[in-house]
């Protein structure tokens, strides 16, 4: 259990970095932890290059997604959105340094599940989460 | 008062699934009202049946067939003799209280309701006893109006007399809320919508486990429930219905055992409660079922649910002690015994996933009741709930737990 909640997951919870509104952004999607209800918007701002200058997440949530959400994106700013077609589960496993049943894995992919729909669309969605 | 005297702490002997321990130490199960565990007394009849006199029932010539139709059918009258029902054909067998929400939704409601016609429902509903209503308004054109839940937890009496002047043909209400743990006062309620001319269907899946259920009393057109929140097994819920009503509304599903005679081009109608129970049912789940009632009626519904509101005021006066800890719903005097809650520092799948490392299980979310959590602004909530198998250890430990949340996030 305290490796769940190991204190750099609590102190992302508590005090996330990219929990803000982008004011200018050309990618943004909302969904919902369809297990709880949690609402999730992910918002990128990019350069001419596809690069991402800019990244913020909106919403409430667990920890877990919270935590996840925080650490995805500040790993975002200096990617190219084609990078982000890349990002696995396990890449957000290994930010997190834990390991998660099926539940809970679904709100540590919520962050993965709504940027790659913000970039592609919804249809590339469900492998992410099986 | 035959329970009065129990040995409460002795009951947990009776489920097999407290003897597992977690870590040195028993689980506590504080989600019955998702589901409740069950006595060996139960699975004992159930595994009876299988082993015993296995068999099909209502047409087997032969001894062990004979023998499941008696108990089948003995399980029937004993619901009905628990609920103080009008008749054992009143009661028809079916999947769970969704499904008997569902049965009338397209059975009746298919059949009688008409455009323009009020269903009246609540704020507080579980989803099951809400989207039957939407589907059907959708459907058929009707007006789907919904009574508000108060700042603490209660329905709106006032409002519920107004919308009553729209002349409702149906009202839609449940006996207690799975998230607020209100129990509604449904002897006035269900009066004054007959007054206004409406059918009152009672979901009381929440309420039927913990407390003294009479139907003549309370006098519900329909009244839904499920054996799995009361000791019996999954996969057998029961509709109650008026048997005036049930006689002129038209089949559910559609099958065997529900048809008298069937020809190639048209089928005569079984009689009540065949009528809606096509197929073959769920036979030793009705069996389980009148044995979990045999074992709440030896404890005594007074007394259970005198025990399970000691343990909620217990809990409550526990509370002060976890800062940021907001309790959902009304005062003791109006709820029954689940207490749903949020804290202001964790969000409710952390509490429940650190109450789970400490051998307590609470259930996390929505509960199936996404507008009463909007209602209150709150995006999900943590529930306790307590049954006749709990102690005051139980809520010792749910705190313990809490502690250990409020450390790591407070």
């Amino acid at each position: 259990m305290d490796d769940l909640y190991r204190d750099m997951i609590v102190d992302r919870y508590k005090n996330p970095r990219m929990k803000k509104a982008l004011d200018s952004y050309e990618y943004r999607y909302e969904d919902h932890n369809p297990l709880c209800g949690d609402q999730m918007i992910v918002y990128l701002h990019t350069d001419e290059s596809g690069k991402i200058v800019e990244a913020g997440f909106e919403g409430e949530g667990c920890a877990i997604s919270q935590a996840s959400a925080d650490l995805l994106l500040e790993s975002l700013v200096g990617k190219t959105v084609d990078d982000v077609k890349g990002i696995t589960k396990d890449d957000i496993l290994e930010m997190l340094g834990i390991e998660l049943g099926p539940v809970r894995l679904k709100c540590a992919l919520l962050s993965l599940k709504v940027t790659k729909a913000a970039i592609y669309g919804l249809d590339s969605l469900e492998e992410e989460l099986h | 008062m035959p329970g009065a005297n129990k040995d409460w702490s002795g009951i947990q002997n009776d489920f097999p699934i407290l003897q597992q321990m977690h870590e040195g130490n028993r689980v506590v199960y504080l989600d019955s009202g998702a589901t409740s565990l069950r006595p060996l007394s139960v699975l004992s009849a159930m595994e009876g049946y299988f082993n015993e006199y296995n068999a099909n029932i209502h047409r087997g010539i032969y001894r062990y067939a004979e023998q499941a139709t008696e108990a089948y059918e003995s399980a029937r009258a004993r619901i009905a003799e628990f609920i103080n029902a009008e008749s054992a054909r009143s009661i028809i067998f079916t999947r769970n209280t969704t499904e008997s929400v569902n049965l009338v939704a397209f059975s009746y409601g298919r059949k009688f309701l008409q455009a323009g016609d009020v269903i009246l429902c609540t704020e507080m509903e579980h989803h099951a006893n809400m989207v039957p209503w939407q589907v059907l308004a959708e459907e058929k054109g009707l007006q789907l109006e919904y009574v508000p839940v108060t700042e603490d937890g209660l329905l709106d009496q006032r409002r519920f007399q107004d919308l009553l002047g729209l002349k409702p043909k149906l009202v839609a209400v449940t006996h207690m809320s799975n998230v607020l743990g209100t129990i509604n006062p449904l002897g006035k309620m269900i009066a004054d919508a007959h007054q206004a001319g409406a059918l009152v269907l009672v979901d009381a899946a929440q309420s039927a486990a913990h407390m003294k259920l009479d139907l003549k009393k309370l006098n519900p057109d329909f009244l839904a429930f499920s054996a799995h929140k009361m000791c019996g097994p999954t996969g057998i819920g029961v509709l109650y219905g008026r048997e005036a009503l049930l006689e002129k509304m038209p089949p559910f599903l559609t099958g065997g055992d529900m048809i008298r005679e069937v020809h190639l081009d048209s089928f005569t109608m079984n009689d009540l409660p065949h009528k809606f129970e096509a197929g073959t049912p769920a036979i030793a789940e009705a069996i389980g079922f009148a044995a979990a009632i045999d074992y709440l009626d030896n404890l005594g519904m007074e007394a259970i649910q005198d025990h399970e509101m000691h343990l909620t005021a217990y809990a409550l006066g526990k509370v002060d002690s976890i800062p940021g800890m907001r309790i959902l719903g009304p005062s003791i005097e109006e709820r029954g015994g689940l207490l749903g809650f949020t804290l202001e520092d964790a969000h409710p799948h952390d509490v429940a996933q650190i109450l789970d490392a400490e051998g307590v299980a609470v259930r996390a979310g929505h509960h199936c009741a996404m507008p009463v959590h909007e209602r209150y602004g709150i995006p999900a909530s943590t529930r306790a709930s307590f049954y006749l198998y709990n102690t005051r250890d139980d809520v010792d430990r749910l705190f313990q737990g809490l502690e250990k949340v409020q450390k790591l996030f407070g």
